[in-house]
């Protein structure tokens, strides 16, 4: 039973899990263990029987511990104001006038560079400014833009409410575009 | 009429749910007269492209490996496991 061979799936498919991880948790420590964890419930659960590719089925298990992660994270330490009763984002008033109507600080133009080593360096900084956001809204990012997973299943397994989810995607999608003008745009 | 920062917060929204009728009519509106939140609306796309890039480029750069002492972690974990 070579192919059901932990062992096996570590050396074959565990730099690539890693680095799936890597990707959207932006942490390698907590990219190892969701690795580690991941070969552990494969290797406990009797449920695959060759009728995936092996790879698919343990980055199936892997985004699964990827969620478990950001719920205890979630829970943990809760974003501040975030409770339900708040009307309002704290910490958006920055972007807009004292009544609220207007912006502050207009965003400003830019897009993706064509050119690849541009884009490279555009991708970059994006990181970085993702590294900056609070994690728990980095993680909620990725889940909905990257993972596309949809809003209703990201509360139901993360235990939020759709207004939470909300609030902290429009925080940290503010945070991300602000973050590139500063250091894309004033580069 | 909405505001920059309602319509600001519709925008972001609307890429996670459906707007209801209302706020869809509002928020176009809002968007014929003001290219400050159009602008905003496109930056968000953009934002949502550019961090699927962003992970594939992660994703493709095979010199990220899970360090020696990790898989020898990871290799003991796994046997203790079985055990």
């Amino acid at each position: 039973m070579k192919k059901t061979d932990p062992h096996a799936w570590l050396a074959d498919h565990g730099d690539y899990l890693y680095r799936f991880a890597l990707a959207r948790l932006r942490d390698s420590h907590q990219a190892e263990d969701v690795v580690q964890e991941t070969l552990l419930a494969a290797m406990q659960s009797a449920s695959y029987a060759g009728q995936s590719a092996p790879r698919t089925w343990l980055v199936g298990i892997l985004k699964h511990k990827m969620i478990d992660l950001i719920r205890k994270q979630m829970r943990e330490q809760p974003v501040e104001g975030l409770g339900e009763d708040l009307p309002d984002e704290p910490g958006m008033d920055e972007f807009f006038d004292e009544d609220n109507r207007h912006w502050n600080d207009k965003p400003q133009s830019f897009g993706m560079p064509e050119n690849s080593l541009e884009q490279k360096q555009f991708l970059t900084i994006l990181q970085e400014c993702m590294d900056r956001l609070p994690k728990k809204l980095a993680a909620l990012f990725m889940l909905r833009e990257v993972q596309e997973e949809e809003n209703e299943i990201i509360c139901k397994e993360l235990d939020i409410s759709s207004t939470n989810a909300w609030v902290m995607l429009y925080r940290a999608r503010m945070g991300l575009r602000k973050c590139l003008e500063l250091h894309w745009l004033g580069r | 009429m909405l505001s920059c920062k309602q319509a600001s917060r519709l925008l972001s929204q609307s890429l996670d749910r459906r707007l209801t009728w209302r706020e869809r009519t509002a928020l176009r509106l809002h968007l014929t007269i003001c290219d400050v939140c159009r602008r905003f609306g496109r930056q968000l796309l953009l934002l949502r492209e550019a961090a699927k890039r962003m992970v594939r480029l992660t994703e493709q750069n095979e010199t990220l490996q899970l360090s020696q002492e990790a898989k020898a972690r990871i290799a003991s974990a796994l046997d203790l496991e079985r055990q």
